[in-house]
């Protein structure tokens, strides 16, 4: 479909000829709507944020002299007197996958017009943001009470473990608690018909992209944090 | 209905952008979202079965390396817009590859001097009190 778009318009070139014919002429540079490019430039801004937080992380790692706590020991969840390694992280992975999924569907029922679909898409994205929020509590209400780690030290051994992982997984929860709040406010603009007299429904996509993102950097942490 | 729409909205959608109208069947989405879904499975069995050493890290690399190469494609539509837009996202985040060197051999030096100041600090009072010198090669061991 979108090749047949293209043909029909030639003037444009296609390769590295396009980037330059993108960039070098005197219009507009990226023929996507300006929320959408304004919105990638944040998320690349954000992308360097998260990674300063995990390089950090990987230095104090590589630095400490006393032993790095075993997160495979740490974050594991007893069910059924049994202990399951990352038992919580992995359903709050899944959690956030199946939302982004939902998430990609909403955006597509966005564009066929389809508002009750969009909404409900939506909103159950968001309440699974919000349940992936809860858990998150839960798991650190768990190692601050019970297992004792504070961001200057743990029992469990190398000091820097708790600073890295309240500042990684606490920044990555104050992005999916404002994903929630945003799109709340988008399902419910979407469902009053706000984009129908726009005549737009490219702010759902938008706001798929930053919901996308926080998935995008959770499978970071996801390796980088509770893996490695 | 959404047949009609989309052929009006691509008359108008700016070229090879992905403008709005320009739709992907559901099922592509679905397909994702199961890969998504069998690779968070494959590198949670990475650490389900504690596989160690460099295959451990090979793989939860090469596990997150897909994930987050089709969230980013699919998902995020990356796939369909035009490479100047690709190029403009994807080509500064390569300049954290060099920070990330830099940081491993910050981490390095620090971790070394750490080790070689400790074990300096602990001979430290054997050092100074001298009946005890003789000790001293006998104690680094």
């Amino acid at each position: 479909m979108n090749h047949e778009s293209s043909a029909a318009l030639p003037a444009v070139p296609e390769g590295l000829k396009g980037v330059t014919a993108d960039w070098s002429a005197d219009k507009q540079a990226f023929p996507v709507p300006w929320g959408k490019a304004m919105m990638w430039i944040f998320l690349l801004s954000d992308t360097f944020i998260f990674s300063c937080f995990l390089i950090s992380y990987m230095n104090v790692r590589m630095s400490t002299t006393s032993g790095w706590p075993n997160p495979s020991e740490v974050f594991s969840l007893t069910v059924f007197g049994e202990s399951i390694p990352l038992f919580l992280i992995a359903i709050m992975t899944m959690i956030l996958i199946t939302s982004s999924g939902t998430m990609a569907m909403a955006v597509n029922f966005g564009y066929r017009r389809d508002r009750k679909k969009t909404a409900l898409l939506m909103f159950a994205t968001a309440l699974l943001g919000l349940s992936f929020v809860g858990m998150q509590a839960f798991e650190w209400s768990k190692l601050i009470l019970d297992e004792g780690v504070r961001p200057w030290g743990n029992p469990m051994g190398a000091a820097q473990f708790g600073s890295a992982f309240f500042m990684i997984t606490g920044f990555h929860g104050l992005h999916v608690s404002c994903g929630v709040i945003y799109l709340c406010v988008v399902a419910t603009r979407v469902l009053n018909g706000f984009y129908e007299r726009k005549g737009t429904y490219e702010t759902v996509e938008v706001a798929g992209l930053y919901w996308h993102f926080v998935d995008l950097v959770w499978v970071f942490i996801f390796a980088f944090f509770y893996l490695w | 209905m959404a047949h009609g729409h989309s052929a009006e909205a691509a008359a108008h959608a700016p070229a090879g952008g992905h403008g709005e109208g320009v739709q992907h069947p559901i099922k592509i989405y679905l397909w994702i979202w199961l890969l998504l879904f069998v690779f968070s499975t494959f590198s949670y069995l990475v650490d389900f079965y504690r596989l160690q050493g460099y295959l451990r890290w090979t793989l939860i690399i090469i596990f997150m390396l897909l994930k987050a190469g089709f969230i980013v494609a699919i998902f995020m539509h990356m796939a369909w817009e035009r490479l100047a837009l690709k190029l403009a996202i994807l080509v500064p985040p390569l300049a954290l590859l060099v920070l990330v060197g830099l940081m491993a051999i910050e981490g390095d030096y620090t971790f070394l001097t750490r080790l070689q100041s400790f074990v300096h600090e602990v001979q430290k009072p054997s050092g100074h009190a001298s009946s005890h010198a003789a000790e001293e090669p006998a104690a680094e061991h």
